[in-house]
């Protein structure tokens, strides 16, 4: 297995160690996951899958928890998906 | 349509903490058809989050343990709906819908952190204490970044002895709670030999790192994200520039499966009887839901949840005398880190509490309960469906945390589809949760 992975995060091309989750490459190219609804940046907070404030879209698939998703190589992340 | 795959076991354990490995290995030795199912992309729980991919860690032995035992190990699946009466749980996955059928059923779901709103708290770079640590461990680079870790409870310390250890700048530890109530809760660490050990290490890891008692944030500052904190300390206000608060005000049982299922609760945490068995027969439950109490309680429930459920009893009898002793340190770490009252006046009237909705502390006030507010503003019907507002609310309001109701989780509307069990006039309901 490599030990770098390859990802996009809203276009940007970002690199993470193998074994990491979307939400730490969307952490290093972006700083936010979403926008919430009255249009506050969030990010990650629990790190375990429960508050949902990690939520992207990755290859189209909207909703996405980033912190419980290994980043895999070409992912496509969108923030605020 | 997501694939459906179907399984059956004699003991399925959800849960793949501590706890859950414990009671599934235990299981399985004594001859029973295991398997276990985790949300996360690894077995090791939170403790021992990431590690499993080390060659000498306690989680890739447990992992080895599991293989050689023939455990089916499921991770990246989250159980979303039951048919209890026919002993069926649903588990979902980012691509396929799991039916899983079992005999007994052990729930080991652990705990969560608590985290109480303050002004600002909904920046970037504010995360729970446990919740950054599991960045780190997930691969978030922390070597240098400056780190204030607040809130309540030894979680801060294991937090920050770790962010340490990985390069962060650990500015201070602040604790609510005060420098008394610490005080006995360290000298009743002498009869139990093991956790002062632990705690001896721990304070050699710390040493340098200011550690503040009647301390908590009382506001986070910045634009897009975290560069200031407002630190209250004995009363006087102080501002500390940092990349990362780790903020979480101890722990709090995930019960919400066992609810689900009609376990019943006593106290926030689920019931079970000598052999961990719940008000529901044949479901038994280990580890957090049942108390806050540590690694070492965890396994040694898991493991009289694993051998019961299995029908057996050998070694019961010494567990039980194990048990007992690691359930009176639970009960002191629960006296010792009690919430303070001022903590409720942390929020300011336009401070958010429901984070998935945006419901601010003004608009949460003007209700009586959270069944009330919840129909009128929304308030813990989002994707987190009340986990990170209903035990803030609880200590905000006092409002009583309700019932649980199916899915667990927001879900696919194509895996519910085909689900049989779901009667057709639920789906509206349960797809109109997904934001
Ligand atoms: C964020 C966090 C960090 C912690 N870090 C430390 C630490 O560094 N040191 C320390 O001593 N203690 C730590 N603790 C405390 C530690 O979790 C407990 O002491 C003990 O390990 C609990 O074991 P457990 O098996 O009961 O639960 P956990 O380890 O929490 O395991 C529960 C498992 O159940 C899974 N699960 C829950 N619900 C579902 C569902 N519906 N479907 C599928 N899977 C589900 C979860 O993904 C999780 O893996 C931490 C706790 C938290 C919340
Ligand atoms: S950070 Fe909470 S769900 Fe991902």
């Amino acid at each position: 297995m490599p030990d770098q992975v390859q990802l996009r995060v809203d276009g940007k091309a970002v690199t993470v160690p193998a074994g990491a989750t979307v939400a730490v490459a969307v952490a290093l190219a972006a700083g936010f996951c979403r926008r919430s609804i009255t249009g506050e940046p969030r990010g990650p907070v629990c790190g375990m899958g429960i508050c949902f404030e990690c939520r992207v879209m990755i290859n189209g698939e909207p909703h996405c928890r980033s912190c419980q998703i290994l980043a895999e190589a070409n992912m496509d992340v969108r923030t605020n998906g | 349509m997501a694939e459906t795959m179907r399984r059956n076991f004699d003991v399925l354990v959800v849960g793949a903490g501590p706890a859950g490995l414990a009671a599934a290995t235990s299981a399985a030795r004594v001859g029973a058809k295991v398997g276990v199912v985790d949300d996360n992309p690894a077995v090791g729980g939170q403790i021992w989050r990431g590690e499993v991919s080390k060659a000498t860690s306690d989680a890739s032995n447990w992992a080895a343990k599991l293989h050689s035992l023939g455990v089916e190990v499921i991770c990246g699946a989250q159980i979303v709906h039951h048919d209890i009466a026919s002993r069926v749980l649903f588990a979902e996955t980012r691509f396929a819908l799991l039916e899983i059928r079992f005999s007994k059923l052990i729930l080991a779901t652990g705990a969560r952190e608590r985290l109480l709103p303050f002004p600002g708290w909904t920046l970037p770079n504010v995360m729970a204490a446990g919740g950054l640590q599991a960045m780190v461990k997930s691969g978030l680079p922390i070597s240098g970044k400056r780190v204030v870790v607040a809130g309540s409870g030894p979680l801060l310390l294991a937090v920050a002895a770790y962010l340490r250890a990985h390069g962060a700048k650990v500015l201070a530890i602040c604790e609510q709670a005060s420098w008394n109530s610490l005080a006995s809760f360290a000298s009743g660490l002498l009869s139990h030999p093991g956790k002062l050990r632990q705690a001896l290490i721990l304070q050699r890891q710390l040493l340098g790192i200011p550690f503040w008692t009647n301390s908590w944030p009382v506001r986070a500052l910045g634009r897009e994200a975290l560069e200031r904190i407002i630190i209250s300390r004995n009363g006087t206000q102080r501002e500390i520039s940092c990349d990362y608060l780790a903020c979480g005000f101890h722990l709090v049982p995930n019960v919400e499966l066992a609810s689900l299922l009609g376990c019943a609760l006593e106290g926030g945490c689920v019931r079970v009887d000598d052999a961990q068995q719940t008000s529901v027969a044949g479901v038994f439950c280990a580890g957090e839901p049942t108390g806050i109490g540590g690694l070492e309680l965890a396994l040694i429930e898991g493991q009289i949840a694993g051998i019961a459920a299995a029908g057996k009893s050998e070694r019961l009898r010494e567990l039980r005398g194990r048990r007992r002793k690691a359930q009176q340190f639970a009960r002191r770490l629960e006296k010792a880190f009690k919430l303070r009252p001022e903590l409720k006046t942390l929020p300011d009237s336009g401070t958010i509490v429901c984070r998935c909705e945006d419901v601010t502390h003004a608009r949460l006030a003007r209700h009586s309960s959270w069944r009330d507010a919840k129909n009128q503003t929304r308030c813990g019907m989002g994707p987190c469906q009340g986990r990170i507002c209903g035990p803030a609310t609880q200590f905000l309001f006092d409002w009583d945390p309700g019932s649980v109701r199916p899915p667990l989780f927001p879900t696919r509307v194509e895996s519910l589809a085909s689900v049989s069990y779901i009667a057709p006039a639920e789906h509206s309901q349960l797809t109109g949760e997904r934001q």
